[in-house]
C-alpha cells in the first residue's frame, strides 16, 4: 500500500501556496505509507537549469561542491543545500558535461532529477519529518507530486522511495506492483536507459522516458503503458507542463481526482484533498480504469 | 437530534457513542459534522438510528450496519456498507469500490454511481444504483438483488450464485456463467418494490434481468475453460 498526492494548478495565485498545500495533502496519506515520503516540486523557470542531488554524508559531500564543479566544467554553478539533498544551477549547455564530472568529485551523490523547473526530495521517515525536513511548505511551485511509501517490491531506502526521476523534468509515483519489471528493465537498459534500484516504479518511470524521448508526449507514452506495463498500478506522473494520471485494468489501487477553475488535485483518498481550497464544491470523482487523464498547461 | 462534530471528537469516541445506543435508546437521530473522507464512520451499529454523515466519507463508512439508516450527504469511499446485515444505507452521491460487498441484509441506495466491484460476494443485501456500475459488480454474488438504473461495466455478475441483477442500460459484458434471463411477473414485482423503496419512479418493464447460468456449480472437467 501506498499513498499518493498530486496538485496542479491553474491559478497561478495559489504558486505561493503550493508546497503549503502540497505538505497537508501528503501528511494526510501517512497511514497509507509510513516508511518514506518524497515529492517532486515543479518551480518556476529561470533561463538554467537545475540538479537535484542527494547525500548519506552532506557534511562532507556539499560545502565547496559547486566551487569544485564550477572549476571542473568552466562555467557558473549556484549551490542550495537542504538537509541530505543539494539544489545545483548552472547553464543549460553544462548540464552534461556537470552530470559526467559528479561522480569523480563526489562519488558518494545520487541524481534524484535534473531539468528546468523540477526538485526532488525524499527520505526514510514519516511523511510529517520528511517534509517538514525539506521544508516543504515554503516550496512555491506550479505543480507537485508526492508520495508516501510501504514498501512491499523492495527495500526501504532512500533510493527506493518515490518520486523516480529518469528524465529531464520527468517523475512519476506509484502505487501498486508491477509483475513484468524485470523482463521490461532489460529491454530499457538495451535502449540506452540506466536504473538507481531494482525498484519496479523506477523501470514504469525511465519506460515513460523512453517513449517521450522518441516523441510521444505524456499522454501517448501511458497510452502504450496500458500495453507494456504489467500488474497493480495507480500512477501519477509530471513533466515540465504537464501531469497525468493513469489507473490499470483491475483497478483496485484507490484513486480520486478533483477540478475546480484554480487547480486539478489528485488523492488516493479524499481525505488527502479535504483541506483544499473551495473542495466543498469542486467536481470529485473517481478516475476510470485504464483511461489516460492529462493536463497541460 | 444529536450532533457529533469530527473535527472536534474521535471517531472512536463517535462510534463508540453510536454502538452504545443498541437496545437502549429514544435518541434515534445523529448528525456527523465534518467527516472529511475519514475512515470507518458510524460502523457496527446496532440500533434503529437514523444517522447522517453530513459530508465525504472514507473507507468502510456503516460497515456492518444492523437496524440503523445511515444517510451519507456526499460521496462514498471503498466498501461502503461492507457487510451490512439489516437497515438501510443511503449515499448521495457517488459510491468507490466494493460498495455492499458481503453485504447479508438490509437496503443499499446509492444515487449517484458505483465504481468497480459494487455487490461483490453479496449474500441477501439489495443494491439500488441511481447511475451506473463499474467492471466485475456482484462478482461471485450468492444471494441478494442488485439494481443498476444506468449501465453495468464489463463481466457483470461473474462467477455469479443466485442472486437477480437487474439493469436498465448497457452491459458492457456479462462475467462467467452470468446469462440474461426472462424477466416474468413475479420479477417485475419485486424490481418495482425495490424501485419504490430507493424512491425511484422507473418502470420495471424497462430492465434486464441476469443471473446465473449455474454451470459452474461443482467441478466438471469437461468445461475446464470456462473457469
Amino acid at each position: 500500500m501506498c499513498g499518493i498526492v498530486g496538485l496542479f494548478l491553474k491559478d497561478p495565485t495559489l504558486e505561493t501556496r503550493l508546497g503549503a498545500l502540497m505538505a497537508d495533502m501528503l501528511v494526510q496519506m501517512s497511514e497509507r505509507g509510513p516508511d518514506s515520503a518524497g515529492f517532486a516540486v515543479y518551480g518556476a523557470p529561470g533561463g538554467s537549469v537545475r540538479m537535484t542531488l542527494r547525500s548519506e554524508s552532506p557534511a562532507a559531500d556539499f560545502p565547496l561542491l559547486d566551487q569544485a564543479l564550477s572549476q571542473a566544467i568552466g562555467a557558473p554553478v549556484a549551490l542550495m543545500t537542504r538537509d541530505t539533498h543539494a539544489v545545483l544551477t548552472l547553464p543549460a549547455e553544462a548540464l552534461d558535461a556537470a552530470r559526467a564530472a559528479l561522480p569523480g568529485l563526489r562519488p558518494g551523490l545520487s541524481v534524484m532529477s535534473f531539468g528546468d523547473v523540477i526538485e526532488i526530495y525524499k527520505e526514510v521517515g514519516l511523511p510529517r519529518d520528511v517534509a517538514s525536513r525539506f521544508g516543504l511548505a515554503a516550496m512555491p511551485g506550479t505543480h507537485g507530486i508526492g508520495h508516501t511509501r510501504m514498501a512491499t517490491e523492495s527495500a526501504v531506502t532512500t533510493m527506493g522511495a518515490h518520486p523516480f526521476s529518469t528524465g529531464p523534468d520527468q517523475c512519476l509515483v506509484h502505487n501498486g506492483s508491477l509483475s513484468n519489471h524485470n523482463a521490461l528493465r532489460r529491454d530499457l537498459i538495451r535502449e540506452g536507459l540506466t536504473f538507481e534500484t531494482d525498484n519496479d516504479s523506477e523501470v514504469a518511470a525511465a519506460y515513460l522516458t523512453a517513449r517521450m524521448a522518441e516523441g510521444a508526449n505524456l499522454g501517448q507514452a501511458l497510452e502504450t503503458g496500458l500495453t507494456d506495463l504489467d500488474g497493480f498500478y495507480t500512477f501519477v506522473v509530471g513533466t515540465r507542463d504537464g501531469f497525468g494520471v493513469l489507473r490499470d485494468p483491475i483497478a483496485c489501487k484507490p484513486a480520486v481526482l478533483a477540478e475546480t477553475d484554480r487547480y486539478v488535485a489528485f488523492g488516493s483518498e479524499y481525505r488527502a484533498l479535504a483541506g483544499l481550497p473551495g473542495i466543498e464544491a469542486a467536481k470529485v470523482w473517481e478516475p476510470e480504469p485504464a483511461t489516460v487523464y492529462f493536463w497541460s498547461r | 437530534m444529536q450532533s457529533y462534530d469530527l473535527a472536534a471528537g474521535t471517531l472512536r469516541e463517535m462510534n463508540a457513542a453510536l454502538q452504545a445506543q443498541a437496545g437502549t435508546t429514544n435518541e434515534t437521530a445523529w448528525e456527523i459534522l465534518n467527516p472529511q473522507g475519514r475512515h470507518a464512520i458510524a460502523v457496527g451499529l446496532d440500533a434503529p438510528l437514523d444517522v447522517t454523515v453530513n459530508g465525504p466519507t472514507g473507507y468502510y463508512c456503516a460497515g456492518m450496519n444492523k437496524h440503523a439508516t445511515v444517510r451519507i450527504s456526499g460521496n462514498a469511499g471503498p466498501g461502503v456498507a461492507e457487510n451490512m446485515m439489516s437497515g438501510t444505507v443511503i449515499v448521495d452521491g457517488d459510491a468507490s469500490q466494493y460498495a455492499g460487498a458481503t453485504g447479508r441484509g438490509g437496503l443499499l441506495v446509492i444515487r449517484g454511481n458505483a465504481s468497480s466491484r459494487c455487490g461483490i460476494s453479496m449474500k441477501g443485501i439489495d443494491i439500488v444504483v441511481g447511475g451506473s456500475v463499474g467492471h466485475l459488480s456482484a462478482f461471485m454474488a450468492q444471494a441478494g438483488r442488485l439494481v443498476v438504473l444506468g449501465d453495468a461495466g464489463a463481466a457483470l455478475g461473474d462467477s455469479i450464485y443466485e442472486a437477480r441483477l437487474y439493469v436498465r442500460g448497457r452491459v458492457a459484458s456479462l462475467g462467467a456463467d452470468c446469462e440474461e434471463k426472462e424477466m416474468r411477473d413475479e420479477h417485475r414485482g419485486e424490481l418495482a418494490e425495490l424501485l419504490a423503496a430507493a424512491g425511484h419512479d422507473a418502470d420495471p418493464s424497462a430492465f434486464r434481468r441476469y443471473g446465473s447460468a449455474r454451470k459452474l456449480y461443482n467441478f466438471n472437467i469437461d468445461k475446464l475453460d470456462a473457469y
